[in-house]
Formats: C-alpha cells, structure tokens, sequence
C-alpha cells in the first residue's frame, strides 16, 4: 500500500517538476558561424530511429562533425573527426553556450534537435533569429534560446573566436548575458517561459490546473460545433 | 464589430482562456500520429500515469520509415531493426491508449499530410498539430494546422490543448493567372525565393488572390505544405466551394443534418473585407516560371530559364558565403544555365507532391516516353494506399512502368531517406519533396526542388528541362 502512494507522489511530483532548474551559470561559447543551421544538420535522420530521448550528444551534428557516414549503434569514440569543425577545436571543448546566425534550427519540426544539443552540454543558444518550432522545442527541455541583435552576434562572434575561449555568465532572472570584458547585454524572453524555466515547471502539470475550464469549453463546442466531436 | 482575419477567427474559436502574460491555452481538434515522433510522447504518459484526454480525436499512421518496396508480410518486411522497432512501437501504443491507426498494410495507409484530408479526419475550422513541421499543410482546409515538438505531443494527447501566444498574420496574394505549366509547387517555391525561408517567421500565412482560388484542393495541400519552408509554422487558405466538395462523402467527415450546420459555419472561414494583417505581400502570378532549386536552402530557388546565380555579384558577405558554400556542396559553377544540369536520380512523392493530381501531372509528361539512359533509378511513391489504388485504376502506374520508372508502396520514402529509399554521396536528384538541405536525401546527396511534372521531364531528358517546351 505505502509502495503505491509513494509512487502516486512520484507520479505527481513528476509531472510538476519534470525539468531542471534554470540557474544562472558561466559557460565557454562556441561559435558556429552558419546562418540556416537547420535540424536535419543538428541530428540528421538516422538518428531518429531511437524510440528514447537521451543519448542523441554523440551524434550533435554528426556529418559536420565526423569525416565517416554515422549510424545508430557505431562507436564514436573510434570514428575519424573532422578537425575543421568548430565542435571538434580543443578551445570549445565543455562549451555550454552554442553562438549562432540568422534562421537557427530550420526545417524538421524534431525534437532530437534541443534533445542532441542539451544531450551534448548547450544550455544556452544565442543567435540574431531562431525559427519558431525549434525555439519553442527549447523552452520544454530546459534549455534558453536568445535572441540578440546582429551587430552584437558579430562582435561576439570576434571575441570568440580569439585564443583564449570567450565565457559568459548567463542569468536569466536578470535576463542578463555577463560577457567578461565588454560588460552587460540585456535580452527578451516571454514572462511565462521564463517563470517555467527558472522553477522547472512542467508544462502539462500546469495546464491540467485548468482542468475545468477546459471541460467548459469542450461542452459549449459540442453544442456549437458536434461535427468536430463526430469521432 | 471589427473586420477578421482568418487567422482571428480560427484563433478566437479554439481559445479555451488567456493567462496574464496573454498566452492561450487553445484547443486542438485533431492530432495526428506517426512513429517518429511520438514513442517518446507515449512514454512520458505512461510515467506520469496520464490518459489521452481524448483519445478519438487523435490519428495515427506509420510512414517515415516504412520500405515502399513489396511489403506483403507488414512490419517484418522492414529490414532495418531500429527502424522495425519504432513502427511495432507505434502499434503498441497505439493498442494500449486506444487510438485509431492505419498500420503498415492497411489501404487507408501513407503519409499523415495526405491521410488527414483524404480521410475527411482533417477539417475547416479545425485546429491541426502533428510532431512533423509539415502539417501546415492541412491549412488547405481552412484549418489552423502546425507542426509541434515531442514535448506538445505529449501535452496535446494528455489534456487536448497546448499553450501558444498568438502569430503575427500574413497575406500572401497570387494576383492573377499562371501561365499553363506553372503549378502550384512553381507558385510556392517562388514565393519561397521572394520572402525567404525566414520570412515567414513568427507569422501565420493566409494565401489568397485568384491564382491560388484557382487551384484545386491538392494544389492547395502543396502551397501551405511549404509555409514552414517560408519560416511560418501555419499556412491556410479560405474555405470555398471547392474545399467544401471535396470534405463531402469523405469517412470522416459529417453527414445529413451535422453536414449541414458544418458548412453554414465553413462558409464563414474567410477574412473579412477590410481585416487588417500585419504584413501584406503581393506576387504576380503571370511572371511566375517553372522554379528549380540550385543551392542547399529552399529560397535558393531561380526560373528554369536563367543560371545558376553568382555569389560575387551578392554584396551582403554573410550571404555570399552561405551561397559559395551552397555552390561547392551543390558542385554547381555560377553561371551555370539550369537546363544544363544533369540528374543521376528522380523521385515524385512526399507529402508535398503524391496526391492524385500530381501523378496524373508527372504521367502526362511521362506517357509514351522512356526514362534517359543517365538516370540511375526514377521513383513515383503515391501518398496513400488509396492514392495508389485511385492512380492504378487510372492506369497511370502503367504508364510510368512502361517509361521506365519504379511504382511504389506508399510512404515519405526519399524525401527524409529514413528508410532504405536515398541519394549516395555525389549524387543529384531532381525531387517533388520540400527540403534541399545539405545530406536531406543522404549524405553528400544533391537535391533539386521541382513540381512533379518539371521532375517527370527532367527524368525523361536526362537534365532539367522548361516542361512548357515539352
């Protein structure tokens, strides 16, 4: 009997705090400077395979990143790298902030794509656009993409790019990137998807707090449109 | 009262409340299911301990991964293990929440972009997700329809809403008549070369003008299949006489006295005279030429008459290298004219081009011709079983056998090559699919975006072609 009500609590506790915390953090910035990154380059299709949500980080980017084709099951700690890719240069290595252009995370509408990134260590996207499905994908795995002037994307993309690796301090309460030297950028980001990410909140434990209204609104549709509730 | 957008009024009517931020949870009709992205949705229901909420207004059928060669044994006709695995995954799923699917061998079977309208399961007024950015095309409708996430999946199965903020609204109008040999995937990829593939973004796309009221229903499904391409998660067209014959007689779709009500109410999915959008574009149709893809994105599109285009004539930097980079994994010189360009491969299908009307297109081209010698394999895929049936009872299967092309099973096939159907590196396809991203159709494979009729030529000639000369 206790086994089942501490199972009805976890159950509860998982839907309501599903993700981590976002708190404010420092991380190394790794510039990949390609605007129309689209999803398929993020975690191409082979990878799509997998009916879990974890362990797509080997494959982040996977035909940029390796000079052999990948499949699902090969061992990537054996496969040749491409030494060329901004991913595989020993100043990025531990990166958590991904620094983007214009149009990031393009195309498929797969979730693999925040999955491979978060799976990899980037807590943290930044780049002057991102495309709507892929940013929303974001915000329901923890993750925070910001968006930031252009001129500012190129300075950063100069200082990153330099010997020394470029860090900054992410706080998003204070909706704040701290860059050491230039000091203070502000950004945007929607009340709501902040307050779910700085408590870990869960989006379908939230929505089921509104379990009524919902109700409500069904039985009026199918007085005022029953063709819509025919199957 | 104020003059509406479509937008508005499929908005308005599917708002269940407004948090304080003006964030709404809004009410979905119909969900869509296929096995790529949904074991993980399933997965979190089953840990949380959550039901669908309702579990009849979901759909589900496989088709990412399902072969198109002959699969008469279902699922154990897939070779590839993992890719077996996540169809047999979808089928249990799909037996343990109850939900309603079309497996493997099922006529009602194919792509979800072209079962939903087929099925009638797909209907004005509604609103539409799927876990494929593809599903803007149920717009055609007169639908809200958008792709979403694993995570929005899960939510939409467990409480029939999702959260959204609202878009911005977009008119998109094709003034005037095409000219014979333009299509609708012309009309598209054009608009796509005039906004970009972000211009769209953050916005919901109405299309409209006559050139896009011309169009049937499956010229339509083909427009707002691409609105993602343009960056816009939703793309729609008003509700005509056309899209109400077509729902009439369909499976799912309402009959007698609840048909009735349904089009009083359908009749009112257009926008208002004087609604104001946010954003107006205006195309004229009568320029609009047979569209071929020459780079890695959608928007590096050119008329089939003109060249490859030249990145130093390009003053923004960063654009002129995405284009060099373009031209060098394309192995295109600038300057190159497009009816020059050789193909290797063909394929006429996806959920952008493999209704009906675009096999009868690609078969007028290829009736009484032979596939040229240089082409290594031409495909046509139809979208659904029934779309095969329809297509092999116009005998149109035989006229592309008998040209030299493969007829095949239905599925998304080589359009996202998850399943055994794919360019090897090198190689150049001539493709009715909707993305030409870098390794899309396989690694190191070279994707060129064209109708199914400009595809059908390009087979027949060995090089694209201007189908209006031929």
């Amino acid at each position: 009997m206790f086994f089942f009500v501490l199972l009805g609590v976890l159950r509860v506790l998982y839907g309501y705090l599903i993700m981590k915390k976002f708190e404010t953090f420092t991380g190394i910035v790794c510039p990949l400077d390609r605007s129309n990154v689209d999803t398929d380059a993020i975690i191409p299709k082979q990878f799509l395979k997998s009916i879990k949500r974890s362990g797509f980080g080997p494959n982040l980017f996977d035909e940029w990143r390796y000079l052999d084709h990948g499949e699902p099951g090969m061992d990537n700690g054996k496969r040749p790298l491409n030494e060329d890719f901004v991913l595989n240069d020993p100043r990025y290595q531990g990166a958590s902030i991904l620094l983007g252009r214009k149009n990031f995370g393009c195309g498929s509408s797969r979730e693999h794509a925040p999955w491979a990134l978060e799976d990899y260590g980037f807590r943290v996207i930044i780049a002057p656009s991102f495309a709507d499905i892929f940013f929303n994908n974001c915000f329901k795995n923890g993750m925070l993409p910001i968006v930031i002037q252009e001129e500012i994307i190129d300075n950063l993309f100069a200082a990153a790019g330099g010997e020394k690796p470029l860090e900054i301090a992410v706080d998003l309460e204070a909706q704040q990137l701290k860059v050491a030297e230039d000091g203070v950028i502000p950004f945007e980001v929607d009340a709501f998807r902040k307050h779910c990410l700085l408590n870990g909140l869960d989006d379908i434990g939230l929505t089921l707090q509104h379990v009524d209204a919902i109700k409500t609104y069904e039985a009026r549709r199918r007085q005022e449109a029953p063709w819509l509730f025919n199957q | 009262m104020t003059n509406k957008t479509l937008y508005d009024k499929l908005w308005d009517s599917h708002v269940v409340r407004y948090d304080e931020n003006d964030t709404a949870l809004l009410y979905i009709d119909r969900q869509l299911v296929h096995e790529v992205t949904s074991p993980q949705a399933f997965e979190g229901l089953r840990i949380a301990g959550r039901k669908p909420w309702r579990v009849e207004a979901n759909l589900a059928t496989p088709d990412h991964n399902v072969p198109t060669t002959s699969r008469p044994n279902g699922i154990a006709d897939i070779s590839d293990p993992i890719a077996r695995i996540q169809v047999e995954t979808l089928d249990a799923n799909c037996e343990a929440f109850g939900l309603t699917e079309f497996t493997m061998n099922d006529i009602r079977q194919g792509i979800v972009h072209v079962v939903g309208p087929e099925q009638g399961a797909t209907l004005p007024g509604m609103t539409v997700v799927c876990g494929d950015s593809h599903t803007s095309t149920h717009g055609a409708m007169g639908a809200l329809a958008f792709g979403i996430g694993t995570s929005e999946v899960e939510h939409a199965l467990a409480t029939q809403c999702l959260i959204q903020k609202k878009s911005k609204s977009m008119l998109i109008s094709v003034d005037g008549k095409t000219d014979p040999g333009v299509t609708a995937k012309d009309i598209v990829l054009a608009i796509i070369g005039e906004i970009g593939t972000a211009g769209g973004t953050g916005y919901a796309i109405e299309f409209g003008g006559q050139a896009i009221r011309d169009l049937s229903i499956e010229g339509r499904l083909t427009v707002c299949n691409m609105a993602i391409e343009a960056g816009a998660r939703a793309g729609f067209v008003a509700v005509d006489e056309k899209t109400i014959d077509y729902v009439k007689g369909r499976p799912y779709a309402p009959e007698g006295e609840t048909l009735e009500l349904a089009i009083v109410n359908w009749q009112t999915l257009y926008s208002d005279a004087g609604a104001e959008f946010d954003k107006v574009v205006n195309i004229d149709a009568s320029e609009i030429k047979p569209q071929v893809t020459w780079g890695t994105s959608p928007e590096m599109v050119v008329s089939v008459d003109t060249q490859v285009p030249d990145p130093d004539r390009v003053d923004d930097p960063v654009k002129a290298e995405g284009m060099r980079r373009a031209l060098d994994y394309m192995g295109l010189e600038a300057g190159t004219p497009v009816n020059e360009i050789d193909v290797d491969k063909v394929f006429i299908g996806s959920c952008t081009n493999s209704r009906i009307e675009d096999m009868r297109e690609a078969a007028k081209v290829a009736k009484g011709r032979r596939v040229a010698d240089n082409i290594k394999l031409a495909l046509v895929v139809p979208g659904s079983g029934l779309v095969k049936q329809q297509a092999e009872a116009e005998g149109l299967d035989k006229i592309f056998i008998d040209a030299g092309f493969e007829w095949r099973e239905p599925g998304c096939s080589m359009c996202l090559a998850m399943n055994a159907d794919r360019l090897e590196p090198g190689e150049r396809c001539a493709s009715t699919s909707n993305r030409n991203f870098e390794g899309r159709q396989g690694q190191g494979g070279r994707t060129h975006l064209v109708s199914p009729a400009m595809a059908a030529a390009a087979a027949i000639a060995g090089h694209f072609v201007d189908v209006r000369d031929f």
